[in-house]
């Protein structure tokens, strides 16, 4: 009836009254975040690293700016570059993950974070430094073999160079990636051994 | 110079406006201490629907987050209290922008014009016992007449903002106070002839039991048609951001909108208290002639959190659906109502003409059976109208899509 679907209506709004709010109040609660989140703060290995620039040719948008040069000590480390500029325009950044999923050594990541709002646009560049110091709690995001660890980035525990990549590829042992920086305790593998 | 305020003043029964008037009239001529007392009276006035604009504000906001299941504003002060003081403070920094082509002393006189007869409103409202500032003995007169001056403010700035929206949310607001008004005074007219007086201080007086149970068809129609008058949903076509932006307050910022929304929310906050007075049973209480003022407020909150509820549940009507409404639905409702308590009172009423506390229980047992009954048995007319419309079944415009019979 007209009059009675009318008052039963009213009757639903007071029943979701007394219910509790669906609000999660942000900075005090936070909602479970996947671990594939794609965020901001990149996570970058330097010792794996080669400088190849795969990251700066997939990126769609050509935010990525790598410069390298012939080192003094690199050769003696078994590599040809140093790694001079990584700057990583993040204002202009969209997420996509293109470059993490181009990196053939497992050595960019993308972070879990999303609170890095800066209040101007030249400090939304990140430069190799920042990256060098920012958190190690890399994405699982195409990074199966932290997925099958059961690797949660919010947890808590960065993970070391060592542990973040796919070592059945042993990649290094023939591109002599990740041996490139001097003081670095790895051991080197050398020509003869294999 | 000793002046007393005359007993048979329209200002007598304010105990406060009798004081100030007399303390002032000891040292001063009595024009003087009449404008003295006025003023401080209606400052109190003017400040405190302000601040109750505020805090409706405030309560509207926290409730409508409840009732769909958020939170609402709780950052800024206790329990977000401090929010509409936020919310000034942002509106009061803001340009003041004057739209290019608009009539700018009409533009700018119209917060003034929606604002004045709000407080107005407030002249003859019986907070509690002898607690009003002015006895008009036209008292709801008055408040019909005063209440419906704010459209005018409205089809004051829909016609000098130069935008068609303003235009466009001015005419419909000035045709839902032309359709509402009709049934809102006729309904008013059942409460005049049992309590026998239009001045609100004798409506509360007569009122040993509430007209609630008197007249409740009466409140029903009252209800809705304020509820239109003030656009508030489902009648908020004047203002229905999805169709025309804001309606006739799309060019106003900075403190012009804030004065607008300020009144637009006071409305609701003072048209609250009228209903309070005329069918709630004003500041009669459980508690002989005590607490006047907090019984007035409970209800006033009561009536307020109705329009709340009733913003939060239903969906915005089409003009034509408001039109019909008005002069289909609530028009006989209110007619029908108004011949059935003329010959009550008719049939009731003492030598002197007097209605006594056991006549108005028989109405109050006839008229609330009568009341579910008629809305119940209107509504189904109603609703059979509509139902009864030619079903469309002429060719759609666009090749390829099938035609969608509509009921």
């Amino acid at each position: 009836m007209y009059g009675l679907a009318m008052a039963r209506g009213l009757l639903v709004t007071l029943k979701n009254m007394t219910k509790k709010p669906f609000t999660i109040q942000y900075p005090e609660e936070r909602v479970k975040q996947h671990p594939r989140f794609r965020g901001e703060e990149f996570v970058w290995y330097e010792e794996r690293c080669t400088g190849c620039a795969s990251c700066a040719k997939y990126c769609p948008l050509g935010i990525i700016k790598i410069v390298t040069s012939p080192s003094e000590s690199a050769p003696r480390q078994g590599d040809k570059y140093k790694l001079e500029v990584f700057d990583i325009e993040l204002q202009r950044c969209m997420f996509c993950g293109l470059c993490v999923e181009a990196c053939p050594y497992d050595c960019l990541f993308m972070g879990s974070g999303f609170e890095q709002g800066r209040y101007s646009r030249d400090d939304m560049v990140i430069h190799v430094e920042d990256l060098r110091n920012s958190a190690k709690n890399p994405s699982t995001f195409y990074r199966p073999q932290l997925e099958q660890s059961g690797y949660d980035p919010r947890g808590g525990r960065p993970l070391t160079w060592r542990e973040v990549g796919r070592e059945n590829w042993d990649w290094h042992k023939r591109e002599k990636a990740g041996l490139r920086l001097i003081g670095t305790d790895v051991n080197i593998p050398s020509e003869e051994s294999e | 110079m000793n002046c007393q305020l005359a007993s048979e003043s329209i200002f007598y029964q304010n105990a406060l406006y009798r004081f100030i008037h007399d303390s002032a009239g000891a040292f001063m001529p009595c024009s003087v201490s009449h404008v003295i007392a006025g003023l401080a009276i209606m400052l109190m006035l003017v400040n405190s629907v302000l601040l109750g604009a505020a805090l409706v504000t405030w309560l509207e906001r926290r409730l409508l987050g409840r009732l769909h299941n958020r939170i609402g504003p709780n950052r800024w002060g206790p329990f977000g209290l401090l929010q509409p003081l936020a919310d000034l403070g942002k509106l009061i920094t803001k340009e003041d922008l004057v739209p290019s082509g608009a009539d700018k002393i009409i533009f700018t006189a119209v917060p003034l014009v929606m604002m004045v007869p709000l407080v107005l409103m407030t002249a003859v409202i019986p907070f509690a016992e002898n607690t009003m500032l002015a006895d008009l003995n036209i008292g709801v007169l008055f408040i019909l007449a005063v209440s419906s001056a704010t459209t005018i403010g409205i089809f004051m700035a829909g016609w000098s903002s130069n935008n068609r929206y303003a235009l466009f949310g001015a005419a419909r607001s000035v045709a839902v106070l032309i359709s509402y008004e009709v049934p809102v005074v006729i309904s008013l007219l059942g409460v005049v002839m049992i309590s026998g007086s239009m001045s609100l201080n004798d409506i509360v007086q007569a009122q040993s039991i509430p007209f609630l149970l008197v007249q409740p068809i009466a409140l029903f129609v009252f209800v809705t048609g304020m509820s239109a008058e003030l656009n508030r949903t489902p009648f908020d076509i004047a203002e229905a951001e999805s169709e025309i932006i804001a309606g006739y307050h799309t060019e106003y910022s900075g403190i012009k909108f804030a004065l607008i929304f300020a009144t637009e929310t006071g409305a609701l906050l003072v048209v609250s208290a009228v209903i309070t007075t005329l069918f709630l049973g004003g500041w009669n209480g459980p508690l002989e002639n005590f607490l006047g003022w907090f019984w007035f407020l409970i209800k006033t909150l009561a009536i307020i959190f109705v329009f709340i509820w009733v913003r939060a549940t239903y969906p915005r009507l089409r003009l034509d659906q408001i039109m019909a409404l008005s002069w289909k639905f609530l028009l006989p409702l209110s007619l029908i109502n108004l011949a059935i308590t003329a010959l009550e009172v008719f049939l009731l009423r003492d030598a002197s003409g007097n209605l006594s506390l056991p006549d108005l229980w028989v109405m109050a047992a006839i008229n609330v059976p009568m009341a579910i009954l008629l809305i119940l048995v209107m509504g189904g007319l109603f609703q059979k109208k509509v139902n009864s419309l030619p079903i469309r079944t002429e060719k759609p415009m666009v090749p390829g899509v099938p035609t969608i019979e509509v009921k």
